[in-house]
């Protein structure tokens, strides 16, 4: 007999199905959280889209209030993450060399140091650790501010004085993120090629510096530059919508705000795969 | 006097409704799935004082919610100003909403804000200006509520009466023709309620505040007494219909009603 939620069936009734690999339950639970997940991402479609449809409509109006909020959410996602970008940076470097030039030094091609921090970093590390970064340290406290203001009432107050809550509250965090995680992840990107190279200048590995730049310019291409920056603000917009999307789309209490930021991460981190697996596609295509 | 009866009180105005309400459905904000009120009829004509009585939990804020244009109706018609209101931003829509200003219970302001800046908001966003131009409509409004000691103070270091004040103060920013109030003299000591209702009682009769003219207010409480004197229209929500008491003589003659309301049996 099936154990949980699972609704017990007839002799008669089981008779006519295949019986499943799983318990009921098991098939339930898996059932249950995959249609969850699914009326997610149909809100979150619908979400996007209508962030979009204000980002376009509104992009003029009320300058002098939406550009301060702007500022303040770049300040947020970007400039107060800086420290700990630098720090971030300085590790990666120590990682990714420490780790590679033992084992290029094991079979002697020495010269793919540069490659390998450009494939690496540059390409994945770098825009995703950033991310993850800014979704823990912003993107979490916005889904408990926007949650704690919708579960008070503040979302129907901007409504009643003709202020679209989408144009307050998502645009600016939209705009910031996705400005804010492009920047931090050039300074994180620059920072771990610079350590990359001091961490190998200290392992006495014999590359000059000026061989070990020439090697990453050979390996960077001009669509490196425009992926980057295309992936960095898509996983600053995704971050962005998704937490506003828990924090302000259907009516909160306060005790179902940590709840949401749960969800928020979950489904942030989730996106931010896929969309990094769409653009190594885009590599490999290209 | 039947629950979905039309309204056929409008006086003392006599020109063209200012709100007008036919077979409204209303649903509660917090849970869209829920009805609270059913079939109102109601018209509100410009420079009307109405009192929405009801007790705890009868659906009084999700009336003046969607009368304020913040829900849609599930069923049936509202009209502003002559136009019917659906949801959405839309520049046409959006002048019809900015002449309806709402009163929270409690003031709901923005946290984050101080209570100057939630005052000068929504003059900033619909002027495009920074908040030193609207700093002479603030500095007003601040008097007018006595609000200017708290004016760089958030929202939650201040009492709720005083939030209260600074949510009249923001509805009164953008000079609306039509003021919901949702229980503004709930918890209040004697002297605030005098305050409340000799100020409401001069923005009904034209306060410079408001240019001078008329304001149509709709306020919603769990107690006629105190307005007895001072309203004009009187409405009562009860068992998800809305009962239209009509003016003052007329609420008198259905004092049945009015009995059926607790808090007038403690009387």
């Amino acid at each position: 007999m099936p154990n949980g939620n699972a609704t017990p069936l007839s002799e008669s009734a089981t008779r006519l199905l295949v019986r499943p690999a799983l318990p009921f339950s098991y098939v339930n639970f898996i059932g249950h959280h995959l249609l969850r997940f699914l009326r997610v991402m149909y809100g979150l479609g619908a979400f996007v889209l209508i962030t979009l449809g204000v980002l376009v409509t509104k992009f003029g109006v009320a300058r002098r209030v939406i550009h301060p909020l702007v500022r303040t959410q770049l300040h947020r996602s970007g400039l107060r993450l800086l420290p700990m970008v630098i720090f971030l940076s300085v590790a990666l470097g120590l990682v990714v060399i420490g780790q590679t030039v033992s084992l290029l030094t094991r079979v002697g091609v020495n010269n793919f140091l540069g490659t390998v921090m450009v494939t690496v970093v540059v390409r994945e590390l770098g825009p995703l650790l950033t991310a993850l970064l800014v979704l823990a340290r912003t993107g979490t406290a916005n889904v408990i501010e926007l949650g704690t203001a919708r579960a008070l009432g503040e979302v129907e107050s901007l409504e009643v004085l003709g202020i679209d809550p989408i144009h307050y509250l998502v645009v600016p965090r939209v705009i910031g993120m996705a400005l804010g995680i492009f920047s931090l992840t050039v300074y994180l990107i620059l920072g771990a090629l610079v350590s990359g190279y001091l961490w190998a200048f200290i392992q006495d590995v014999p590359i000059l510096p000026g061989d070990y730049f020439r090697q990453l310019a050979a390996a960077l291409s001009g669509l490196d530059f425009v992926l980057l920056a295309l992936k960095t603000c898509i996983f600053g917009a995704v971050i962005a919508i998704v937490t506003c999307y828990h924090g302000l789309a259907q009516p909160l209490q306060l005790s179902e705000v940590s709840e949401a930021a749960i969800h928020a991460v979950v489904h942030s981190i989730i996106l931010c795969v896929l969309v990094d697996a769409l653009f190594i596609l885009v590599y490999l295509i290209a | 006097m039947t629950a979905a009866a039309p309204a056929t009180f409008d006086a003392p105005s006599a020109s063209s409704p200012a709100l007008e309400m036919i077979d409204v459905t209303v649903t509660s904000l917090k849970d869209p799935a829920r009805v609270v009120v059913e079939g109102v009829n109601w018209t509100v004509g410009a420079g009307d004082f109405w009192v929405i009585g009801g007790l705890h939990a009868s659906g009084k804020s999700d009336f003046l919610a969607l009368a304020a244009g913040i829900v849609r109706p599930t069923r049936g018609t509202y009209r502003v100003f002559g136009r019917a209101l659906v949801g959405g931003y839309e520049n046409e829509l959006l002048a019809a909403r900015l002449r309806l200003g709402l009163v929270f219970d409690g003031g709901q302001l923005l946290n984050h804000l101080t209570i100057a800046e939630n005052i000068a908001l929504p003059i900033c966003y619909h002027g495009d200006c920074a908040p030193a131009d609207a700093a002479a409509r603030v500095e007003e409004l601040l008097e007018l509520t006595g609000l200017a000691p708290w004016a760089g103070e958030t929202p939650n270091t201040i009492s709720r009466n005083w939030q209260q004040r600074a949510g009249l103060a923001r509805a009164l920013a953008l000079n609306p023709e039509v003021l919901f109030l949702d229980s503004p003299l709930t918890g209040l000591d004697p002297r605030d309620a005098a305050w409340w209702l000799e100020i409401l009682a001069q923005l009904s009769a034209g306060h410079p505040i408001v240019s001078g003219r008329a304001l149509t207010l709709v306020v919603s409480g769990d107690d006629f007494r105190p307005w007895q004197d001072r309203a004009r229209q009187f409405a009562m929500l009860k068992h998800k219909q809305f009962l239209n008491l009509g003016n003052r003589p007329e609420a008198a003659r259905e004092a049945a009603l009015l009995r059926e309301s607790p808090a007038v049996e403690v009387n």
